[in-house]
């Protein structure tokens, strides 16, 4: 199972943070903290995996991935392969590049709620459901549309609508 | 009317979360000055009457609590009210702040049950269907998972594949918060692992994954549909979780092993994604180990890890060979060049990996060779990998009561050498070894001594805060076994050099009362002298007082026999010495005798030391290096501090007359403080033996005695002075009242003292038994100098190529097993019953054991209608599982043909075990369901029973019940996978 996963940029400014537990938000930032404190002493080309079972104690592990700017974090148990949750990671990016058309940390950033949404169509309550990023797009293509278009209807006549009912 | 105004002015020129994450960016006015400013303006807007602005402003709030973090519990109502508007996008954000806020103890839990009804119901959008389902996965309490139970069975078998997986994913959390849910879904959960869909399979899988780590037990059952997936299904994902079920499951039934370990190895060998193929090699090494063909074909595969480019699959090949390292030590041996090489690898991932299978290279073999070269490798490398070499060294080297350790002068010297080096912070465990080693190992004392000095001596070292523990635990050394000291008046001089106002009180007062035993030993060693050069008879005497304290007949008779026949100083002015050897004779044939005396008194220099003036000198220096310390305001230090000086003040005035009265024969020995001094000496002589942890409750509490409330009034008087807590109580006998309160805070644990008489029989004891294994001391002395030194300068230039050496000694030794000059004996290591803390495997039970029931039960039903069918050839409902059965019953019946004869026996007479099912079956069906619950417990009782009673019977009998066994411990089996 899944137990977290965060997105942070290399000044340790996160950028994404899920917890599959409930996490005090206090508790949330400590985390995020001394999860940056080790990312940010490791150097380049080494292994991506760390230790994480003293942040986030026994039978935890936590693997990451740097791209560019962006550290991409999966903290997960032993019910899953650490090699897949690489993979994983691999299908989260890809799949950001192909709904922002290279992804930078700007669109992450600013497309806070659609981030969230294609997190959750690929883990649920953390278990994978979605691994196929094509699947993935298309899955949250289909969610904004009908976003938008909820919005849209009432966007103009929000207020009038709020007086005809009166 | 203002209300709607503001409503609306907010409306018109509210914020969204982009202008907000804008102005964040910008921060014209600092971080939290705006971030205080938005929060602000969302709780005006959130209690806007227009959904828009409100879930505007909870959008805006999420962010903030999520990636800010900020508290927004405070606003969970207008989440639930968020989360009931009709539009979509507006119950998105409801949805996700609820999933990011709620936790079980949110008090309007109680008001979203409806809402979340109403939407895992809806017809039309999947879409809202799955923010339920979402949110719920995360936020789900047994109440809602109870009330909406029903609604999760429907979507169960959803035509929408979208919901449906996701409603599977969600049973997860359902079943674990409300266990009864298992009644009604699990059976269409288990027929959801027969779909088409690879998504609806990858998702049961996954929740079976999850299921089975927590209780694997009860999950048997289904290993023939499990073992189905694992040989058709071509997906990796599924498959690595399939691997996972498995190795569980593998481990509760060793037959089923047989049958998995074909297909494991099949998609090793196949398959090219990396994570299936090492999925499959953990699955072999940490399950199926027993296989000799598949655990060579996974260390093949280890192997190709290992020479990756990738550092990924590097360490994960480290960790796989760590994890067959104890069953398979071949694999790793056969590995070990590259292990080695990693040990300098620059990630510290590997580093560590590699150094954690060296150490489980070590044996009592190779033990000096790898500790020496890692030590070596500790010198250069970053403190924290240092530190951890040191620590696994000490670890490996301490387990099990030193047992891979045959040579304890080296090991000591190594702790010496350790604690010099420069990072090294593992203080608290040297100390803890060098005071073990010194009460366990006699042998090894002298060189203890030894190791004591060189760093009590070193100025330098008492800079490193890092040491003060070491050197505590190389004071209290000197100070007890002072006997083998070169020289006991440079001792003293080291205990009370100035620079021992940099060490904590606690640790000064250890080495003032550590110079307060040297001294003892000096000035008695300096009357004994004085005598014996004076007359002939006193020392007689007072040798034979000490022996026959020990209680050693022997000792009196080699006093008498010693004292007129040697005049040399170095024998008789060392009573504890000559003691300790007399000690040894007793115990030993007596044809060691004069050998032994000769070895043991040894590390006192031939030449006559104790002479007046030196005594003088001392007494002199250790008035004027303590004479500042009585005004301490450390009560430990200023108690040592004053018994030293008042014994001094006792003696003193006799000691400076007694040389004007030298050429008098005077009767010495009644002079008062030549009583004082042997009374002391005889008081530190008494040996301190390892106590047994459990010794303290052993000793009966004494009638009417009542310690906790003097302890109480003492707390009262004394509340903020700090006790050293066991310093108060356990004393065996008064004599021991100035040794044991030096002493105790290095002991701890070991709080009481044990009589020496139980050592010292041991050892009897055992050198009675393995005569043939002590070898004479002259020998033995002789190959102590063949022993090569541990600290070879010759070592110092071969730094930088230790890893080629270590390659080196390993091929040597690792492959031959033994050493051929391992002609040094182990010297006797004193165990009590105390010490083995018996590592009890005790398996954790499934953490819910109300979901492992009701999964059982739902199993059992489906067992029992399983055999019900078999029996009844005719029933069509059941005709495809029969057709399953027969496809996997081919192989499994020349399968059988291997098993032992408990699986024959259970199938010669299946029909009692079958109508054994049936007629339980039966009762089953005429019982309530409150019932079914009470029977399954009795039944459980009845298997715990079975299985203790099984457990006390004898061996021999233990075949006629197997039988027995297989059908009360796995009733659940379905015999065709077996």
């Amino acid at each position: 199972m899944i137990r977290s996963v965060m997105v942070m940029n290399t000044q340790g400014k996160p950028r994404l943070a899920k917890f599959y537990d409930f996490q005090t938000v206090e508790k949330q930032q400590e985390l995020i903290r001394s999860v940056f404190g080790v990312l940010c002493s490791r150097a380049e080309n080494i292994s991506n995996f760390l230790d994480a079972a003293s942040i986030f104690g026994p039978d935890s592990s936590l693997v990451y991935k740097h791209y560019a700017t962006l550290y991409f974090v999966l903290v997960f148990d032993s019910s899953e392969n650490e090699l897949a949750m690489l993979d994983l990671i691999q299908v989260f990016v890809e799949t950001l590049d192909k709904c922002f058309k290279n992804v930078c940390e700007l669109d992450i950033v600013f497309n806070y709620s659609k981030i969230h949404t294609i997190l959750d169509e690929m883990i649920f309550g953390g278990q994978v459901l979605e691994t196929s990023s094509t699947e993935l797009v298309k899955a949250v293509e289909e969610i904004s549309r009908l976003e938008s278009a909820s919005n849209s209807i009432n966007l103009v006549p929000k207020s009038v609508s709020g007086w005809r009912n009166r | 009317m203002a209300s709607t105004t503001s409503s609306i002015m907010d409306t018109l020129f509210q914020r969204t979360l982009e202008d907000l994450i804008k102005g964040l960016r910008l921060q014209l006015i600092g971080e939290s000055a705006f971030i205080s400013k938005a929060l602000e303006e969302i709780r005006r807007e959130i209690k806007s009457t227009d959904p828009h602005t409100k879930s505007n402003a909870l959008q805006k709030l999420s962010y903030l609590s999520s990636l800010h973090h900020f508290d927004m519990s405070w606003a969970a109502f207008h989440v639930v009210e968020v989360m009931s508007s009709s539009r979509f996008s507006h119950k998105k954000i409801g949805y996700h702040a609820a999933s990011l806020s709620f936790s079980d103890s949110t008090p309007v839990l109680l008001l979203i049950t409806n809402q979340l009804r109403k939407d895992l119901t809806n017809p039309n959008n999947e879409f809202e269907v799955s923010l339920a389902l979402e949110c719920l996965s995360r936020i789900a309490t047994t109440d809602l998972c109870r009330d909406l139970t029903p609604e999760i069975f429907t979507l169960l078998s959803s035509t929408k594949i979208f919901v449906r997986k996701k409603a599977i994913a969600l049973v997860l959390r359902v079943f674990e918060k409300y266990p009864d849910a298992v009644k009604v879904c699990f059976k269409r959960l288990v027929e959801n692992l027969d779909s088409t869909d690879p998504h609806i399979v990858s998702a049961v899988v996954g929740v079976f994954c999850e299921l089975t780590s927590n209780d694997p037990k009860s999950y048997l059952p289904l290993a023939p549909e499990f073992y189905r997936i694992l040989v058709d299904s071509k997906n990796n994902w599924v498959l690595i979780k399939m691997l996972k079920i498995f190795a569980k499951l593998v481990l509760l039934e060793p037959r089923l092993s047989k049958r998995v370990v074909e297909p494991v190895c099949e998609h090793m060998r196949r398959t090219g994604a990396k994570s299936l193929m090492f999925e499959c090699v953990r699955t072999v090494v940490s399950s199926l180990s027993e296989h000799e063909q598949a655990v060579k074909l996974a260390v093949v595969k280890i192997r190709e890890l290992l020479l990756d480019d990738d550092p990924n699959l590097k360490y994960l090949g480290l960790n796989a060979l760590s994890i067959v390292a104890p069953k398979h030590l071949w694999a790793v041996l056969e590995n070990k060049e590259v292990v080695i090489k990693w040990l300098s690898d620059e990630d510290p991932n590997i580093k560590r990996e590699s150094l954690r299978l060296v150490m489980a290279m070590v044996s009592e073999n190779n033990v000096v060779e790898i500790c020496r070269v890692l030590v070596n490798y500790a010198l250069k490398s970053d403190p924290e990998f240092c530190n951890e070499i040191l620590g696994s060294v000490l670890s490996t080297c301490s387990r099990n009561l030193y047992e891979i350790v045959n040579d304890f002068d080296w090991y000591v010297s190594l702790l010496g050498e350790m604690s010099r080096i420069l990072h090294c912070q593992q203080g608290d465990e040297i100390e803890n070894q060098l005071i073990d080693i010194s009460m366990r190992v006699r042998d090894v004392r002298p060189e203890l001594v030894r190791v004591g000095r060189d760093l009590l001596i070193d100025p330098a070292l008492l800079s490193n805060h890092f040491l003060y523990r070491i050197l505590s635990a190389a004071a209290w050394v000197s100070g007890e076994y002072v006997e083998f000291s070169r020289n006991p008046f440079e001792l003293i001089e080291a205990l009370l050099q100035p620079r021992t106002n940099l060490l904590p009180p606690s640790i000064r007062a250890i080495y003032i009362q550590s110079a307060f035993k040297v001294l003892i030993f000096c000035l008695h060693s300096y009357l004994l002298q004085r005598e014996s050069t004076a007359s002939s008879y006193p020392d007689t005497l007072a040798l034979s007082e000490l022996a026959s304290k020990r209680e050693m007949p022997e000792g009196s008779d080699l006093a008498t026999f010693k004292a007129p026949s040697h005049s040399e100083q170095d024998e008789v002015f060392n009573p504890r010495v000559s003691n300790q050897s007399s000690e040894e004779l007793s115990v030993g044939n007596g044809g060691d005798r004069t050998i032994n005396h000769g070895q043991t008194s040894t590390p006192v220099t031939s030449e006559n030391i104790f002479t007046y003036e030196a005594v003088v000198n001392q007494l002199n220096l250790i008035e004027l290096a303590l004479g500042p310390l009585t005004g301490s305001h450390d009560v430990e230090i200023l108690e040592r501090v004053r018994n030293l000086l008042c014994f001094i003040e006792l003696i003193k005035g006799e000691i400076l007359e007694s040389l004007v009265q030298k050429e008098e024969n005077l009767n010495s020995a009644e002079m008062k403080s030549s009583k004082i001094i042997k009374l002391m000496s005889d008081a530190f002589s008494e040996e301190l033996g390892p106590v047994s942890v459990s010794a303290q409750e052993r000793v009966p509490i004494p009638e009417g005695l009542v310690l906790k409330e003097n302890l109480n009034d003492l707390e009262m008087i004394c509340g903020d002075i700090q006790l050293p807590s066991s310093i108060s109580f356990s004393l065996v006998s008064t004599h021991y009242e100035e040794g044991v309160g030096a002493s105790l805070p290095d002991l701890q644990s070991k709080e009481e003292l044990e009589p020496p008489s139980e050592a010292t029989s041991l050892l009897a004891e055992h050198r009675k038994r393995h005569g043939l294994y002590y070898l004479t001391s002259e020998k033995n002395d002789i190959v102590a100098n063949d022993y090569p030194p541990a600290n070879d300068p010759k070592l110092q230039d071969d730094q930088n190529n230790d890893t080629e050496d270590l390659v080196k000694l390993t091929e040597q030794l690792l492959v031959s097993k033994k050493r051929p000059n391992q002609a040094k004996p182990r010297p006797v290591v004193v165990k009590l019953d105390g010490d083995f803390v018996p590592v009890s495997a005790k398996r954790p039970g499934p953490k819910d054991d109300s979901l492992s029931g009701a999964v059982q039960e739902v199993l059992l039903g489906n067992d029992t209608r399983t055999s019900t069918s078999r029996s009844n050839p005719s029933d069509k409902s059941s005709s495809k599982r029969k057709g399953k059965e027969k496809l996997i019953t081919d192989p499994s019946s020349e399968l059988n043909e291997n098993l032992g004869d408990a699986e024959k026996l259970d199938h010669e007479n299946p029909s009692s075990r079958r109508s054994k099912h049936r007629t339980h079956g039966k009762e089953r069906r005429h019982k309530s369901p409150g019932k079914i619950r009470e029977e399954r417990e009795e039944n459980g009782q009845k298997e715990k029973k079975k299985s203790s009673h099984r457990h006390a019977r004898h061996k021999t009998r233990q075949r006629a019940d197997v039988p027995l066994n297989v059908v009360s411990e796995t009733p659940v089996i379905p015999d065709f996978l077996l």
